[in-house]
């Protein structure tokens, strides 16, 4: 049963699924680009950021979380899901502080890759300019809530991969933040080789020490954009 | 110290069978004994139930009604929604400022007295109100609220504040001795189907001699649409869950009703218990469920001891419990699950979380609830006024109740209605009911505007007053709030979207920023800086948070936004300004330089005349 | 006909931006071919003298001042750029928008720590610009019709934007040169 082929379109394009793909998963094996970031590969489908969101049979679903069906008409590339896409990432760059310039992630960050992917120069939404925390208790491990987009992947791969649960939310609606299972980081077990810390995808876990340690031009974004790992390579530039 | 707290905490988890998935419940109950929840109880929680104190904390902290902090011992909770506000929420609030020395969001000195404000108590045709611990008091003046505050500070801590914040009970049930409360129930007009009156229990009598199947499809031939609001067939969410697999179902009853401006579950709750009893039973007996959950929002904590008392009677008769009412095999019983200030919780995903001890965090769908709900299994959540309509379809005959109302929203409907009109109150109509109908029974002809059903519904201006109040027109959980002359749309927006800025609980990255971005661009517009552009940003924002919103909360938020957009155009236009010199006409210098002016005690060289 | 006029500025800001368009080296011959320099720091003109054809400005909105040699900007130039990460999101004087203007003020003119201030009070010097309560973007003060972002934008950034206006495009930067450090 589980094995059964499903087909299904996604902008018109053939998609071979097994049952219990969701959209994304099956989309990433046919070599289609759905954008994304709270989701990881290892992890459950949150559901949190709405990047993905795509149509199916002309209904917004968040392709991580939709399973696929057979017959199912999806629209991914549109000009529609495009713009709520920019208008999303938009959102959560004014949200918080993200200093790129200074940020040990830059240019590994998911965050800003979809920005460039998007070709985002300035955000269209007033910056709100939120008090955040930054909390450094911890030896080896740094967490700075300024660049926190709430996706929870650290909170789902602590629990799921590390065994611990190192990472919670508390509070609701725009004062949602990350928290942590004590009354700082350092009163956690948590350690730098967590799965957490490097599931975070932009600067807000960090491990001390290692900071900018790749040079300028050589991290992972610098020349490809985010999704072209699941992309075929096009046939010419 | 912390031996005192493990003999307060150990306690309360036993009697909740150190049950994880009661946390909501052990958390209200550490809260009464302690007078809040502070980190060191948490951490003994957590301790307690071997959980992640972060997960506790979590919990703590979505829920209004949680304290993370210890507050005073008595929190006054004013109502802030539209209609309290209209009816002069804000001067009683700076009443009780003055007459305590502090403002909202702060407690007194003497850890006495806490003041904050609330989302909706469910007292808009009683507004300005409040909730004085647990104790509602409406009809608030700021003379009122001065005195009954400076009264209470006489008393001496722990004395029964009930005598002295209830002068006179309220009419029919509130005055009952286990409910006490001055609150009015402003029943209006009783309709045909739950406020009529009829034999007790005689759609359960009749329901349990009929197969569960058979009840099923006499609530699909009456066509009974949840009440809720979305208006989706009730007996087709039965079937769904009869259908689904699994050793246990659910039916929980959303009394969470939370909207600004809808009352109408508090009046059922109040005065037609039984019945509502009676059609969760009918229910659990139809889907095939032993348990039923009544989420009771925690504003209505006032109306819990009685309705627990009706429940008791209920068990007694051998209407609830084993082979209810002698039918072998039927079992049935009913809990009392409290919210705790989360008006997400309405939502049936984050109400069935809720029920699970967790955040009121929506859950993703699929699966739905009918597959997968409480605790993993098969449930049905149903509205308070849906139920109640059941045993009467079931004793009546599918027929008669499809006779009421139009031919796709059959039956009636009960509606809050407050605001500017003469006759505040609950009315029970039959659906396809004109707004214009229903203004004239209230005494609110002279409306400008009139909010239906609540936030996420419309703002609609006198040109859809010919339209039917059904779900396939102008469809309604309930509320209705009349705005007459002078009371201005964008302002009514802009409350709207301070509200759900308040009750969204974060999940997704739509509705946690984008209802902020909607307010602050609104009320440039209200200050009379906004420039033609704002209004196809707005557009193109509330399309996005409609669009990308994981549910209903995010999906219907901007529709006072789009309203207003829509429905008083002119009004938005009217206060716009042209740029001047390719200025932003929303960048207000005047008030970015205030502060420094202040600090440095001169006028700016550029910007002052 | 006379060649287009271009005039640039540093608002708050670190000059940083402006390195970096001198950064564009023997390019730079070839711009000077290509426009005229109105109010610059590079040739220390300090007043737009009638219409510019592009404006680049560097660093956010800070003060009094700042917003006043916007508006001078937005007034004189047919088509206004932010360049660099200030002029589009506050940039790094930005982290003063997480602390309260008071404590701003009292760290720079009393408290802080090579502070010289025999007066104890925070000085009312027309001379020095009221703050803004925020450092802001640009765009949020005045209309910006294109955002170059980077700390700084690289020379070649820089370059192809200019090139690709000069030329009556739109500039769209290729994926290599949009990048926010």
């Amino acid at each position: 049963m589980n094995t059964e082929a499903i087909t299904f379109t996604i902008d018109g394009k053939k998609i071979e699924a097994r049952r219990g793909d969701t959209i994304l998963e099956a989309a990433d094996r046919a070599g289609v680009y759905i954008p994304r970031l709270c989701w990881m590969k290892e992890l459950l489908p949150a559901g949190v950021c709405r990047v993905c969101t795509v149509r199916v049979n002309g209904r917004p679903q968040a392709a991580c979380t939709q399973p696929a069906a057979a017959g199912m008409v999806v629209e991914n590339d549109t000009e529609e899901l495009r713009q709520l896409r920019r208008d999303l990432i938009d959102m959560l760059f004014v949200e918080g502080n993200h200093f790129c310039m200074f940020c040990e992630r830059s240019g590994n960050c998911e965050l800003q890759a979809l920005a460039y992917r998007f070709g985002i120069t300035a955000p269209k939404y007033p910056f709100l300019f939120p008090r955040r925390s930054v909390d450094a208790s911890h030896p080896d491990v740094l967490a700075d809530g300024n660049r926190c987009i709430r996706c929870g992947r650290c909170v789902r791969a602590s629990r799921a991969l590390d065994g611990k649960s190192v990472f919670g939310f508390t509070g609701r609606g725009p004062q949602k933040r990350l928290a942590f299972n004590g009354p700082n980081l350092a009163a956690t077990d948590v350690a730098a080789p967590d799965h957490a810390i490097a599931a975070c995808p932009t600067g807000t876990l960090i491990v001390k020490r290692v900071g900018y340690k790749v040079p300028i031009g050589r991290r992972l974004y610098d020349h490809s954009p985010i999704g072209s790992e699941i992309e075929p390579p096009a046939p010419e530039k | 110290m912390s031996a005192n707290l493990q003999e307060a905490i150990g306690p309360v988890c036993e009697s909740f069978g150190h049950d994880r998935t009661r946390l909501l419940d052990i958390l209200l109950a550490v809260q009464q004994r302690l007078g809040g929840i502070d980190d060191r109880a948490i951490d003994a929680v957590a301790a307690e139930l071997a959980i992640p104190r972060v997960d506790v904390a979590g919990v703590v902290s979505f829920y209004t009604f949680l304290a993370p902090k210890t507050r005073g011992q008595l929190v006054i909770r004013l109502c802030n929604d539209l209609p309290d506000l209209m009816m002069g929420a804000e001067e009683v609030a700076a009443g009780l400022e003055a007459e305590l020395g502090i403002r909202f969001g702060e407690t007194t000195p003497d850890g006495r007295f806490t003041l904050e404000w609330a989302s909706c108590i469910g007292m808009s045709d009683q507004a300005p109100a409040a909730l004085f611990g647990d104790v509602v008091v409406p009809r608030l003046t700021p003379g009122t609220a001065r005195r009954l505050v400076a009264e209470l500070r006489q008393q001496p801590p722990g004395a029964d504040l009930h005598r002295l914040l209830v002068r006179a009970y309220g009419d029919g049930a509130n005055a009952h001795d286990l409910v006490r409360a001055a609150v009015e129930n402003n029943l209006r007009q009783a309709g045909e189907v739950i406020f009529a009156q009829a034999e007790p229990d005689a759609g359960l009598s009749k329901a349990l001699a009929m197969s569960p199947a058979e009840v099923i499809r006499e609530v699909k031939t009456a066509r009974l649409r949840g009440r809720g609001g979305a208006g989706f067939p009730t007996g087709m969410k039965w079937e769904f869950v009869r259908a689904a697999d699994g050793p246990q179902r659910y039916l929980i009853c959303n009394a969470d009703e939370g909207e600004p401006g809808t009352f109408k579950d508090r009046v059922i709750l109040t005065e037609r218990p039984d019945l509502l009893f009676e059609g969760m039973t009918i229910a659990g007996y139809a889907i095939g469920a032993e348990h039923g959950i009544l989420y009771l929002r925690g504003e209505y904590a006032y109306l819990r001891a009685y309705l627990e008392h009706v429940l008791a009677r209920r068990r007694e008769k051998g209407l609830l419990g084993k082979s209810v009412l002698g039918k072998p095999g039927f079992n049935f019983d009913i809990r009392i699950q409290m919210g705790a200030g989360a008006y997400i919780c309405g939502e049936e995903t984050a109400l069935i979380s809720s029920c699970e001890g967790l955040r009121g965090d929506p859950k993703n769908r699929p699966p739905f609830p009918a597959q997968r709900g409480y605790l993993g299994h098969p449930t049905s959540v149903n509205n308070v006024e849906t139920l109640c309509c059941v045993p009467r379809i079931i004793q009546r005959g599918s027929g008669w109740f499809a006779s009421i109302g139009s031919r796709r929203s059959t039956g009636t409907k009960c509606l809050s209605i407050s605001g500017d009109c003469t006759r505040r109150g609950v009315y029970e109509l039959p659906l396809g009911t004109t707004l214009r109908d229903v203004l004239a029974r209230c005494g609110g002809e002279d409306a400008v505007a009139v909010q239906v059903g609540g936030p996420s519904g419309r703002l609609v201006g006198p040109e859809a007053f010919d339209r039917e109040i059904c779900f396939d027109d102008l469809a309604t959980g309930g509320s209705l709030v009349v705005f007459g002359p002078g009371r201005d749309p964008l302002w009514v927006a802009s409350q709207y979207m301070a509200f759900f800025i308040h009750e969204s609980c974060g999940y997704c990255t739509p509705c946690r920023v984008g209802n902020v971005l909607l307010k602050e661009r609104v009320d440039r517009i209200l200050a009379g800086r906004g420039e033609p552009e704002d209004l196809d940003y707005l557009r193109a924002l509330a399309t996005t948070v409609k669009t990308a919103s994981r549910c209903g909360l995010g999906q219907t938020s901007p529709n006072p936004v789009l309203s207003v957009l829509d429905n008083f155009r002119p009004a938005c236009e009217a206060r716009l300004k042209e740029p001047f010199e390719g200025r932003q006409t929303g960048f207000d210098i005047a008030a970015k330089l205030a502060e420094a002016q202040r600090l440095t005690g001169r006028k700016s060289v550029h910007f002052d005349a | 006909m006379a060649k287009p006029k271009v005039a640039t500025t540093s608002l708050c800001g670190c000059f940083g931006c402006h390195m970096s368009l001198l950064d564009i080296d023997d390019r730079i011959l070839k711009l000077v071919e290509l426009v005229d320099f109105d109010r610059s720091p590079i040739n220390d003109i300090k007043k737009i003298e009638g219409q510019v054809d592009i404006g680049l400005i560097e660093g956010g909105c800070c003060n009094e001042e700042n917003l006043a040699v916007l508006h001078e900007f937005r007034k004189h130039c047919k088509i206004l750029i932010s360049v660099g990460d200030c002029a589009t999101n506050g940039g790094i004087p930005a982290m003063r928008n997480m602390v309260p203007l008071g404590e701003c003020y009292e760290e720079a003119f009393l408290n802080g720590p090579t502070v010289v201030n025999p007066t104890g009070r925070i000085p009312d010097d027309p001379e020095i610009p009221l703050l803004l309560d925020k450092v802001y973007p640009c765009h949020e003060a005045v209309k910006i019709d294109y955002h170059l972002p980077g700390c700084p934008p690289s020379a070649d950034t820089l370059w192809a934007a200019l090139v690709a206006l000069l030329e009556g495009r739109e500039p769209e930067l290729p994926y290599e040169l949009l990048k926010y450090d």
